[in-house]
């Protein structure tokens, strides 16, 4: 699937929600399929501060796609990052970089998680931005 | 006191919904809703007399003077200060301890000088210590509090020394919601020649603050945090200090003549109130202060006082909560901690419920190292705040718990 089909899957499974709490539950779900992060990452270099939950994620890239894995204390968190994960992950750095993340404000993220709710979405979609911004700059 | 169903009236926000649900606004702590008399009175400035204040001989520059100085004399009166010259209007308590830290670190801290501070301090009653004593040279010292959350006087008075040039405390942790046993603190620093600052924020709004009876050296609070509007504070000090002190910001107002070669500082308070003040606001905070003595602050204190008891009792029942701050003496506010659930997960399933909390480190970041902690569940209350309310917040709990589970 493309990054643009995923997004309207998740968009789509969002959508069959009118209330709040079970596109919490979704999310909570959806944190238990987080493809977790090896405790040896889960360290200060892998962290992602926000103000009030921990992240931790990790790049692999083998030369043509990058994975990723994380993890958070909080589960909502967790839900949020395996939704960025499912978007982003196994994708090349061009892929990630040019990237369009309208799903975020279509299920409605955006406005409870902004930046000033110190969750660490906008810090976790510009990690792993820059993260493939570095691996491109290794190639090219 | 006014029957609750009509002081819940007053407050036009406590009327709202959010997500559907009726709001049940527990972050008093943070900032309180503003009754109707508030909103009006700014209103009315802007509506009918806004000028800026002391500088125009017109006449609503004349009114909006008027109106700010006699805000001025409300505050005095309210806080029991001697005199008028007595409060400088600030834009709140971050500002006035930042100025006081400042006009009197520059005239009376040197190098290995000691200042005072307790364990329960919010980061505006610590940073800015620490950047006068960088500057400085000088040395912060912490009171240490047991697990109570009570700050330890044994440790205090073994703290104070010929170095101490200073003590600055919070009347009440935002944290945790403990009192500090003020009495006992400014006593021995007075003994010890110390001047004492005591940070309002989280006091003045719960009860009857005189300054004369605690005879304390500053004062300072936030307009904000007692029903008033934002964006003004104050900062009361003793005539003898304030007169010593120099100003903490340079200006228009706060002069008495100006050449490029020296200028001379105008008489108190204005030596303190540089540039355009927020006139406004000031107006709307004496109204708020009326509207809390019209209210009777010993009734706001012994509402405040069954809403406490009444919430510990109700969270204390409740499995695997821990309630951090457990002293006998403490403001309307309850942290509290999930055991396995993070506080952001908690405090975003209860803001989908419609209940407004505070999580996480509460700007006390010291406070949550003491107990090991990386943040708790903040619930703030006041009076306009009800017992169905709290039922509520249990049943959130709950459900947050049943969620995650």
């Amino acid at each position: 699937m493309t990054i643009k089909e995923v997004q309207d899957s998740i968009v789509d499974e969002f959508s069959l929600f009118d209330d709040w709490m079970d596109k919490y539950n979704l999310l909570i779900d959806l944190g238990k399929e987080l493809p977790v992060i090896d405790p040896r990452y889960k360290v200060k270099d892998f962290l992602i501060e926000g103000c009030q939950s921990k992240v931790w994620l990790h790049p692999e890239f083998d030369g043509n796609l990058i994975t990723f894995t994380a993890d958070s204390d909080a589960i909502i968190t967790r839900g949020i990052v395996a939704l960025l994960i499912k978007v982003l992950s196994k994708r090349s750095p061009d892929e990630i970089i040019t990237s369009d993340l309208y799903f975020i404000d279509k299920i409605g993220l955006r406005q409870n998680l902004s930046p000033t709710r110190s969750n660490g979405l906008l810090s976790m979609v510009r990690q792993m931005k820059l993260y493939a911004m570095a691996f491109n700059a290794k190639i090219k | 006191m006014k029957d609750i169903a009509d002081i819940r009236a007053d407050f036009p926000i406590l009327k709202r919904e959010v997500y559907n649900k009726p709001l049940v606004y527990f972050d008093n702590g943070a900032t309180t809703q503003k009754p109707q008399c508030v909103l009006d009175a700014v209103d009315e400035v802007y509506k009918s007399y806004n000028g800026n204040i002391h500088r125009g001989v017109h006449f609503l520059s004349d009114m909006s003077s008027e109106a700010y100085e006699q805000s001025r004399e409300k505050v005095r009166s309210f806080i029991n200060a001697s005199k008028s010259q007595e409060i400088v209007f600030t834009s709140g308590t971050t500002g006035s301890i930042n100025g006081i830290a400042f006009s009197f670190g520059e005239s009376y801290i040197n190098k290995g000088d000691e200042i005072i501070l307790s364990r329960l301090e919010h980061h505006a009653n610590i940073v800015p210590w620490q950047m006068m004593c960088e500057r400085k040279g000088a040395v912060l010292r912490v009171i240490p509090i047991n697990d109570k959350g009570e700050i330890i006087l044994e440790e205090y008075y073994k703290l104070l020394s010929s170095k101490t040039k200073l003590v600055s405390v919070t009347q009440a942790s935002n944290a945790l919601g403990t009192i500090l046993p003020l009495r006992e603190i400014i006593a021995a620093a007075h003994s010890a020649n110390v001047p004492v600052l005591v940070d309002g924020a989280q006091g003045i709004q719960h009860g009857i603050v005189d300054v004369n009876a605690m005879d304390v050296d500053f004062y300072v609070f936030s307009g904000h945090k007692i029903y008033g509007p934002n964006g003004i504070g104050v900062l009361y000090g003793k005539e003898k200090w304030l007169a010593e002190l120099g100003p903490f910001q340079g200006g228009g107002d706060m002069v008495d003549k100006v050449t490029f070669e020296k200028t001379t500082y105008n008489e108190l308070p204005f030596k303190f109130e540089a540039g355009t003040m927020n006139y406004p606001a000031a107006i709307g905070l004496a109204k708020a202060l009326d509207y809390v003595s019209d209210i009777g602050r010993e009734d706001i204190a012994s509402r405040e006082k069954e809403l406490l008891s009444y919430a510990t009792d109700r969270l204390a029942d409740i499995k695997d909560l821990r309630i951090f701050g457990t002293s006998d003496h403490k403001i309307s506010t309850i942290s509290f901690h999930l055991k396995n659930i993070h506080q952001y997960d908690t405090g975003m399933i209860l803001d989908k419920m419609g209940i407004a909390v505070r999580t996480g480190t509460h700007c006390a970041q010291p406070v949550m190292d003491r107990y090991g902690i990386d943040g708790t569940v903040r619930a703030s209350l006041c009076f306009y705040n009800t017992k169905e309310e709290i039922d509520f917040l249990v049943k959130g709990i709950e459900k947050v718990k049943s969620m995650f589970a």
